[in-house]
């Protein structure tokens, strides 16, 4: 086994979701597959291969620090599921 | 006249002689949508009001002869980039009741090159999909045959375009998603090099692969569709400052002094044997136009998937950590702990194709498999970038199949993640690499499904993407080939 379903259990809890027991199984055994799949990568000698994790070769894209127009307050709150007209309501945290 | 059926550039010509007026091809188009949808599905949300309003504020400007290069051209876009107060889905329940209160750069473009949004298109949910079947607002049918898949995740932008329900329509490609389900319907589907086009405003999934690009009925429609969108945009820090050429003004010139690379990588197994005939006959048609072939070599393509499905999820786990029940989309209010809130919101709105990404990306980032996983991965994309770049050397593109397979059969593949991801193995190269693939019909097969051929470029080549793409549509007559509805 490349997985066990504790560990997708474990992932899932790290990743905000709750999955059913038959979710887990389900799942467990999909990314075995997809573990085993993605292994042939060990294939391939990569000893001072430097990664890429961006397609271009852009270092830092700079600005000037100046002020900008935003989205006003009551438009980027009026998406919220719950809000109060000057912050989005969550259940109580403390 | 049957107005839907003509090409962006056919109805431009016609409107600007004033031979036909806005108001009237949108009217046009919303009546074979209403006859059509019910046996297609490519719509999620239909924008019938607002499009008129604007058809007839186009036909105004169009009659004092203003108006910009797409004035009066009614366009439907797929479900993941933000349109301002229309609604955006994603494709996912999560999404539901959210109205983005700006445009994506791209909508801004479009909207002031003066075309009519005419609607939302169907899409794999959150752009994770090969068949457009994870989709919360149901599955499109592929216009050539309903009981095949459209291809995914643009579905619903091929089979809009293909059906002649939109003249013209933007998608996503982060492994595929353009070309794969443009070759599947016989349309035109471009993925731009990576930073040609802004990617503000479209809801993110893989962040270094994600690009946005036009589908179209010929290439003529595609280079005019990518003059509109592309260009640096301060707001994505990722777009790149390069001029950007008129892609209409080099089609017509012929292929001699081109050399076009056959990677012999994408002709192993699995490929099916009438998609390697029509790619083979579309060589020697290039060929005809005065291109010269040569084998070349890509060592590296068969690890492109397993790269791929390290690093994509490991983005995504990123990227959809936002999609909480706090700010937008749809929220379980009955959960009591901020905790219990965010678990119960995410499991109810995600479906499962997203949730299984989420928890193979944040697995593959977790601590102690960062570096067997995603770092592997990462080295693994430096050599598929450097075999491009040997290529390169020895030709000007690369021509291929764009899928091993025509369309396969609705519900076939969905129980099987792995075996539907490894049909992009001939797509998702070019966008750990970043750089531009077209995918232009060059067949039918017998069952009556079309076929594609992909090519491939250097990084801001589109150019001659489209110029040897134009000369293959010209020599094989494909583009007046339309699904019998």
């Amino acid at each position: 086994m490349n997985i066990s379903k504790e560990e997708v259990a474990k992932v899932a809890q790290l990743a905000r979701l709750e999955l059913s027991e038959q979710e887990v199984l389900e799942i467990t055994g999909q990314l075995d597959r997809i573990l085993g799949y993605v292994a042939k990568l060990n294939e391939i000698d990569t000893t001072d291969v430097a990664p890429t994790t961006h397609a271009q070769a852009i270092n830092n894209a700079f600005r000037e620090d100046a002020l900008q127009p935003s989205l006003p307050q009551q438009e980027a709150l009026a998406n919220g599921p719950r809000q109060n007209g000057e912050a989005f309501v969550v259940p109580r945290v403390i | 006249m049957d107005y839907p059926a003509l090409t962006m550039h056919a109805l431009k010509d016609l409107l600007a002689a004033g031979e036909v007026t806005p108001l009237t091809v949108t009217e046009a188009l919303f009546a074979r949508i209403d006859s059509l949808e019910e046996r297609i599905g490519a719509f999620i949300t239909i924008n019938r009001e607002q499009a008129l309003r604007r058809a007839e504020e186009t036909g105004r400007q169009l009659a004092r002869g203003e108006g910009g290069p797409l004035c009066g051209i009614p366009l439907a876009i797929k479900d993941v980039i933000c349109t301002k107060g229309l609604r955006t889905t994603a494709g996912s329940k999560i999404l539901e009741p959210f109205i983005p209160p700006y445009n994506a750069t791209v909508m801004d473009k479009l909207e002031e090159a003066g075309a009519i949004i005419i609607g939302k298109l169907s899409m794999d949910e959150f752009a994770m999909g090969s068949a457009n079947e994870n989709c919360a607002y149901g599955v499109p049918k592929n216009p050539w045959n309903r009981e095949y898949i459209c291809g995914g995740s643009s579905g619903g932008s091929a089979a809009a375009v293909a059906a002649d329900e939109s003249f013209a329509s933007l998608g996503s490609d982060t492994g595929g998603s353009i070309r794969q389900p443009a070759s599947h319907c016989g349309i035109v589907g471009l993925k731009p090099t990576y930073g040609r086009v802004s990617r503000f405003g479209l809801l993110a999934y893989a962040s270094s692969l994600d690009q946005i690009g036009p589908l179209t009925k010929d290439v003529r429609d595609c280079a005019l569709l990518l003059n509109v969108i592309s260009g640096y945009d301060p707001r994505d820090s990722t777009s790149v400052q390069q001029a950007v050429p008129d892609y209409q003004a080099a089609l017509t010139d012929g292929l001699r002094g081109m050399t076009l690379g056959i990677p012999g990588e994408y002709f192993g197994e699995g490929l099916d044997p009438e998609v390697e005939a029509a790619v083979q006959g579309a060589v020697a048609r290039l060929q005809e136009a005065g291109a010269t072939v040569r084998q070349v070599s890509l060592p590296h393509t068969a690890y492109g998937v397993a790269a791929y499905y390290i690093i994509a999820p490991a983005e995504a786990s990123s990227n959809l950590a936002r999609y909480d029940g706090v700010k937008y989309g749809m929220r379980d209010m009955d959960a009591e702990t901020l905790l219990d809130m965010y678990k119960k919101t995410r499991s109810k709105g995600f479906g499962s194709e997203v949730k299984r990404r989420i928890i193979m990306g944040t697995y593959a980032l977790s601590s102690g498999y960062y570096d067997a996983y995603y770092k592997k991965a990462s080295q693994v994309r430096t050599l598929i970038v450097r075999d491009y770049q040997q290529a390169f050397a020895e030709c000007d593109v690369l021509v291929s199949p764009v899928t091993p397979t025509p369309a396969w059969k609705i519900g076939e593949k969905s129980h099987d993640p792995l075996s539907m991801y490894l049909s992009d193995v001939l797509t998702i190269p070019a966008n750990l690499a970043g750089i531009p693939g077209l995918s232009v019909p060059c067949g039918i097969s017998r069952a009556g499904l079309p076929i594609g051929l992909q090519i491939q470029g250097p990084h801001f080549q589109e150019e001659k993407l489209l110029r040897v793409g134009f000369n293959l549509e010209q020599r094989l007559d494909m583009a007046g080939r339309k699904p019998d509805l």
